[in-house]
């Protein structure tokens, strides 16, 4: 804590910048700033984390007990697959693409992204795409009950709820695009002078790197829901089996961007947690280059996996074996980053402040659910949990206690420079043992019942399995309840908390600490010289 | 109790090596104080393993299972190690390395090795799970929404297998029983010990064919028929479900199927064919109302109270129209028996809702048509003018 105390530098800097702008409501709708728009995709994010929980605890509440209790079937289906869409493209995806916003100009030495307006634009897409989401809750027949692997023919009999699904994914996918084109062309011009690429921070050779998945990916999934659009309402029939398609082709289609989607998910996640481990080892990163080289290779390998999740299609043994072959590679670059985090603590000097402990618990669960990945990986083992509750458990860890965690330890850390402000330490720690507990009471029993045999997406079980639903029940609720702590440390430190020094963290060392806390409405006017 | 998979059954007898023993009974002594699970059954482990491929698959795991503790124990040990001995507060310094080649190229090499060790006897399992070869009997499984289809291929006789779960112990109005959500009125049936390959497709949409103790699990595409293989070396009764989500109904679907021995599948099998050669006849022959209304009832709860409700009161969230006082229901038989048999799509608004699509139930005889349509003309207070409809009319409604 001696770190974060000292006397303030640049705090009272204030936003004296933008006294030309338009101020209220329309300061956000015009602003073409990075940071005011980092923090409209935060709280974006944040705000679909809720919604996006609130049905994830209607699914828990109704799975507490045997027996229909407070949805019907079709609800439940509708709230596993809004809340499986809400999570991943309105809450990981957009808050993963607000870390880029705020950090990746500060940590080139840039004043801005490169297409300022575009960033804008890329950003007020998103809203209508999640109202889009929500409202076809409340059009006839409901919103999609298909999950959000959206599998025709089934998605083919879903109502309209399906086509307004089939649009906001549209929405989002044009917003991906534009963000990253952003994001890429930002980092290969905008480098302040002497930053090399092999010099940049690897937060932003992560995103980087992501940026290039998402250009590759979000056109074919975009394809993927177009072609069941035209089939649904356009006489099609590249799915329905009756007209000469092939309503696995979907699986394909949709799998090639489901893949390299999750490690879209969490490659940001690997770039935050390698820059809290070694400020607050006060290390620099070990391996460097391996890491750059890892995130390169699990980002080529990303594409030669997806059959993985269709190993009970009935591919032939020869698929089977390439794809259960190639999956189990992905151990190795991963097994290289979790290496190079530990050599990166090893013999460093370590404090425990939040962000280091949210990626300590990112390390320890993420790797867990790498673990499950591989047992996963394993054809044979995979048809007994192919669509049970351990793959539920398994994509959680890699998710939740993955990418999310992974964000709590990038707010905690930037906040005081975002914010100018710190947040309260003791608030922050009990926010990480109650998410940290709660999670692994929600999710660990699910791997449980997925190993005794309850399949997922299903409203009601058998009895054997209600012992450990009720256990994950009850820590869901605990999970959700400790996020209002999280709110809780966020507002109170924007509001309240101590006046932020340039560099609270004695350990960090790239740009972004060089300026003021809260760092100056355009970053830096004039490039630093990075040697 | 040979072979049995009681729940209760599991729970008495002794454990076997449990893989992951140690992490549930920790897990579990943190929450017992957790409500209403005392009386637990605390499942946790794969379903005891009823053929040689679902043998191979818990070992295979198993083995995984063990390797991935070990690498685990090793590298978090690793972390707790680091994070006690060089922490700031014990006045470590931060030794300032930040790269060492041997060692990263020896835990790139050492992970791939071990991964070798693993594939290995996975590549095994997975040859011997695709071999479809010289069954001693085949069998075509229709996944259906919701309900399954069991086809006797060399036999030429075949039935559905529906939920048997009333649905007053769905909706928490009655007791639940042992087998709940995992029972069915017709089981598929085969011998012990002998090689079944099975033929799954689908008939609407996506399903998934499932027997956690037989280690099979194979999507049902429409369109589209894929095989597999089982060898039960048990008699018993195993119970899964779908595993493929398939509607509304998806969670009510299970798969149960009965292993007899030999002697006892080859009484069933004949008497199988006597029915089926009885039923035959049945189109002609002229049904009472008692009994269509008790045969109507089995096959309204099994196929349509999905829909409409086992009180007959529709869905308007599915666009399912009620079919008390419907206009259809009450009208002339004709129509209703082409309704049934076709299928109907955006021809009534359900009260609150949407137009839906009726589906076409085709696949049912024409005794299970004609008395399902008389069940809905005469219960729930309806009273049709006509109120009886005979197989025979069904037949000839099929064109
Ligand atoms: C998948 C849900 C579903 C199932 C299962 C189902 N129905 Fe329907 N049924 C509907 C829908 C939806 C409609 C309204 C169709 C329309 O709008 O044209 C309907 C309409 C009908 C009608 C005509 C009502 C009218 O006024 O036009 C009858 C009669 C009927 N169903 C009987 C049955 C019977 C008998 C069964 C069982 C063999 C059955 N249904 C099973 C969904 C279902
Ligand atoms: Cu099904």
């Amino acid at each position: 804590m001696s770190s974060i105390t000292q006397p303030v530098g640049g705090h009272g800097h204030g936003h004296d910048e933008h006294a030309h702008h338009p101020t209220g409501i329309m300061r956000w709708v015009t602003t073409t700033n990075h940071k005011d728009i980092g923090t409209l995709y935060l709280w974006f994010s944040f705000t679909m984390f809720i919604v996006g929980g609130i049905m994830a605890l209607t699914i828990r509440a109704e799975l507490f007990e045997p027996g229909m209790q407070i949805l019907a079937p079709e609800r439940f289906n509708q709230m596993t697959t809004l809340h499986g869409l809400i999570m991943i493209f309105g809450a990981l995806m957009p808050g993963a693409v607000g870390f880029a916003n705020w950090m990746i100009p500060m940590q080139i030495g840039a004043p801005d992204m490169a297409f300022a307006r575009m960033n804008n634009w890329s950003f007020w897409l998103l809203p209508p795409a999640a109202i889009l989401l929500v409202l076809s809750l409340f059009v006839p027949g409901g919103a999609a009950e298909t999950g959000w692997t959206l599998y025709p023919p089934l998605s083919i009999q879903s109502g309209m709820g399906m086509d307004l699904t089939i649009f906001a994914i549209h929405i989002m996918g044009a917003s991906s695009i534009m963000g990253s084109i952003n994001i890429i062309t930002t980092i290969l011009n905008l480098r302040a002078p002497g930053m090399t690429l092999m010099k940049m921070p690897v937060f932003c050779w992560a995103w980087l790197i992501t940026a290039y998945l998402l250009i590759a990916v979000m056109p074919v999934l975009a394809g993927a829901v177009t072609m069941l659009l035209t089939d649904r309402h356009f006489g099609t029939s590249f799915f329905n089996a009756a007209g000469g398609g092939d309503p696995v082709l979907f699986q394909h289609v949709f799998w090639f961007f489901g893949h390299p989607e999750v490690y879209i998910i969490i490659l940001p996640a690997f770039g935050i947690i390698s820059e809290v481990i070694p400020a607050f080892s006060r290390k620099p990163v070990f391996g460097y280059a391996s890491m750059v080289y890892a995130l390169s290779a699990i980002a080529i390998l990303s594409f030669l996996v997806w059959a993985h999740h269709m190993f009970t299609t009935g591919l032939p043994a020869a698929g089977i074996l390439f794809y259960m072959y190639a999956t189990m590679l992905i151990a190795v670059p991963t097994g290289v980053k979790v290496f190079n985090w530990l050599a990166t603590m090893w013999k460093g000097s370590i404090s425990l402040e939040a962000p280091m402990m949210f990626a300590l618990g990112f390390l320890f669960l993420f790797t867990t659910g790498g673990f499950t990945g591989l047992i996963l990986a394993i054809q044979p083992v995979d048809v007994q949990f192919q669509d049970t509750y351990y793959v539920v458990a398994h994509f959680h860890y890699v998710m939740v206690a993955g990418t999310l965690f992974a964000f709590f330890a990038g707010i905690y850390y930037w906040l005081p420079k975002w914010s100018g402000k710190m947040y309260n330490e003791t608030v922050a720690q009990w926010h990480f043992w109650l998410s940290f507990i709660f999670f692994n009471v929600t999710f660990f029993p699910m791997h449980f019942l997925g190993l005794a045999g309850m399949p997922r997406r299903v409203p009601d079980y058998a009895q054997q399995f209600t012992d450990w639903n009720q256990v994950a029940t009850i820590g869901a609720f605990g999970f959700g309840l400790s996020q209002l702590v999280f709110l809780y440390a966020v507002v109170s430190a924007i509001r309240s908390g101590k006046p932020a020094p340039a560099k609270p963290w004695d350990g960090a060392t790239s740009l972004e600490w060089t300026l003021p806390s809260p760092a100056p409405y355009h970053s830096f006017e004039t490039p630093p010289v990075v040697k | 109790m040979v072979g049995n998979q009681e729940r209760s059954t599991r729970a008495l007898r002794a454990p076997s090596k449990y893989s992951a023993r140690w992490l549930a009974a920790a897990l579990c002594a943190g929450l017992l104080a957790a409500p209403g699970v005392a009386t637990a059954a605390w499942e946790w482990n794969f379903q005891p393993a009823a053929t040689p491929i679902a043998q191979q698959i818990t070992h295979l795991h198993e083995l995984i299972f063990w390797i991935c503790v070990v690498i685990f124990v090793g590298v978090f040990g690793t972390m707790f190690y680091t994070l006690i001995k060089h922490r700031k507060s014990v006045g470590h310094q931060a030794v300032q390395f930040h790269e060492n080649t041997t060692v990263e190229i020896v835990w790139t090499v050492i992970p791939f090795l071990i991964l070798l060790f693993m594939a290995w006897p996975a590549t095994k399992v997975v040859l011997a799970m695709h071999d479809t070869s010289a069954p001693d009997m085949t069998i075509k499984v229709t996944g259906y929404q919701w309900k399954w289809g069991y086809d006797y291929v060399q036999e030429g006789f075949g039935y559905y297998s529906t939920l048997s779960t009333s649905f007053d112990q769905i909706q928490n109005r009655a007791p639940k029983d042992e087998h709940y959500l995992l029972e069915v009125d017709n089981p598929l049936v085969v011998p012990v010990d002998a090689k079944v390959r099975v033929l799954v497709t689908a008939a609407d949409v996506i399903h998934s064919w499932w027997v956690p103790a037989f280690g099979v699990k194979q999507d049902a595409i429409p369109g589209f028929v894929r095989d597999t293989w089982f060898k039960a070396d048990k008699v018993g009764i195993y119970r899964g479900q779908c595993a493929e989500l398939c509607g509304k109904e998806h969670g009510f679907m299970p798969v149960v199927v009965e292993v007899k021995s030999k002697e006892d599948y080859a009484k069933w099998l004949a008497e199988q064919k006597k029915k089926v050669a009885a039923a035959a006849d049945d189109p002609n022959k002229v049904w009472d109302l008692k009994d269509l209304l008790a045969r109507g009832r089995q096959v309204f709860d099994g196929n349509c109270a999905a829909c409409h409700q086992p009180n007959g009161t529709g869905n308007a969230a599915i666009g399912a129209p009620p079919l008390v006082g419907d206009k259809v229901v009450l009208g002339p038989r004709q129509h209703q028996i082409d309704v049934v048999l076709n299928g109907q799509t955006n021809g009534v608004v359900a009260t609150g809702g949407a137009g839906g699509k009726m589906p076409s139930w085709k696949q049912l005889s024409d005794v299970e048509i004609a008395s399902v349509i008389s069940y809905t003309r005469n219960t729930w207070g309806n009273k049709a003018a006509e109120d009886i409809v005979q197989p025979s009319e069904v037949k000839a409604g099929r064109k």
